[in-house]
């Protein structure tokens, strides 16, 4: 980029590539590890989603999954993976937000905005309910 | 069942579904949810948890790849993830409430008609308009081709809004990405490229997803136990899926085969929701 000093569209997609593939990456090793300590220790239970009955307690809220990890618990770092696959895409959107800002884009810069708001608003009502 | 030999099934059940979604560009969800609920008697709602967290692999995987060639437009994307965020909140709100078996005569319907949609003759046309809300959004844009840059324009973008915003929540309601319902708002009333709106919509789906996961996380509909070999399945498969596609000549057999199955497990749901089995 020497001589180039417009951060452009170019720019910006090869950021974005990178996000998502580093953000699949490690939430799937993650996902992997969670899944072989949970098979090892769980592997002969009883598997039963017929009734919808939520998920376990330790793995439902992030002090429990933090307690979990710490405890090699395997579907609490299963959870833990998921999570940072739901956080792939969101980060995406933090990075286009200060692509946008060094393109001085304003419109986009606020379009971002309004869909990084829309997605805090979700984390808010389901806690709500 | 064991959880081992549970986990097993599901592995290898959702590789070919990530592999056919691929394939035929429907996406995994649409065969992995009648897997999981017709085939292994599993609740609609942990079905749909697993399968949203698929949805969001899949398509940041495969978006990484083509936002790099620099054929996804990433302003039409954005502009549009207002709708697909907002609908897929409201669709995920209304899983909260919808009783499971009318959820499977939906999911039923949206499946015939992606069914319909793959098989479609596609017709492109190049526009040059000048709408003047694309020209506000800077949604014009190029795309590289193999000859050479192809400059193209948007139109009706107040309607592809409308659309995306329906796409939004039939997402978030079935944890499905709906790419169906995304390429019909981009190609066929926006007029976007074929090529754009595909790599586009697949941009679009990982963020659409996120927005109903949040919802679907805080309500115990993503188990971990049972979300761990569908991900990683559906993304193995998918990822070979990509690579069959970049060497195969042409997908038109798959697509007639893909559509029957489909329609067999469409009809499937929609008496199981009408019998209230599921």
């Amino acid at each position: 980029m020497v001589g180039e000093p417009k951060f452009r569209d170019v720019n910006m997609q090869a950021v974005l590539g990178w996000v998502l593939r580093i953000g699949v990456f490690v939430s799937m090793i993650v996902v992997f590890i969670g899944g072989v300590i949970y098979i090892y220790r769980h592997g002969h239970s009883i598997a039963d989603y017929h009734d919808f009955k939520g998920v376990p307690q330790f793995v439902h809220t992030i002090p429990g999954i933090i307690h979990g990890i710490a405890t090699l618990r395997g579907r609490a770092i299963i959870q833990a993976g998921i999570m940072l696959l739901i956080a792939t895409p969101v980060i995406r959107i933090i990075f286009s937000a200060f692509g946008f800002i060094l393109e001085r884009d304003w419109l986009y810069l606020s379009i971002t905005l309004i869909v990084l708001a829309i997605i805090i608003a979700g984390i808010f009502t389901g806690s709500a309910g | 069942m064991s959880v081992i030999v549970f986990t097993l099934i599901i592995l290898v059940g959702s590789y070919f579904a990530g592999l056919l979604g691929s394939l035929t560009g429907l996406g995994g969800g649409v065969v992995l949810i009648p897997l999981l609920t017709i085939g292994l008697g599993v609740n609609i709602h942990y079905a749909i948890g697993a399968s949203l967290v698929s949805v969001i692999a899949t398509s940041s995987g495969s978006a990484a790849a083509y936002v790099k060639e620099g054929i996804t437009n990433i302003r039409i994307g954005m502009f549009l993830e207002i709708a697909t965020t907002a609908g897929a909140l409201v669709g995920a709100l209304l899983a909260l409430v919808i009783h499971a078996p009318v959820i499977a005569i939906i999911f039923g319907v949206i499946l015939i008609f992606s069914a319909f949609m793959s098989l479609r003759k596609k017709s492109e046309v190049i526009l040059q308009d000048e709408d003047p809300w694309a020209q506000k959004l800077k949604l014009n844009s190029t795309y590289p081709t193999s000859t050479g840059v192809v400059k193209y324009g948007v139109r009706k973008v107040g309607w592809g809004f409308v659309m995306m915003l329906f796409a939004g929540v039939i997402s978030g309601l079935l944890g499905i990405g709906s790419g169906s319902l995304k390429v019909v708002a981009m190609d066929s009333i926006m007029r976007v490229p074929f090529k754009v709106s595909t790599t586009t919509s697949n941009f679009m789906i990982g963020v659409t997803a996120a927005a109903s996961a949040v919802v679907y996380l805080q309500r115990g509909y993503i188990d971990p136990g049972l979300s761990m070999p569908v991900v990683i399945g559906v993304l193995l498969g998918a990822l070979t899926g990509s690579k069959i596609l970049v060497r195969a000549k042409s997908t038109g057999w798959l697509r007639w085969v893909f559509a029957v199955i489909v329609t067999v497990l469409a009809v499937q749901m929609i008496h199981k929701g009408l019998t209230g089995e599921i």
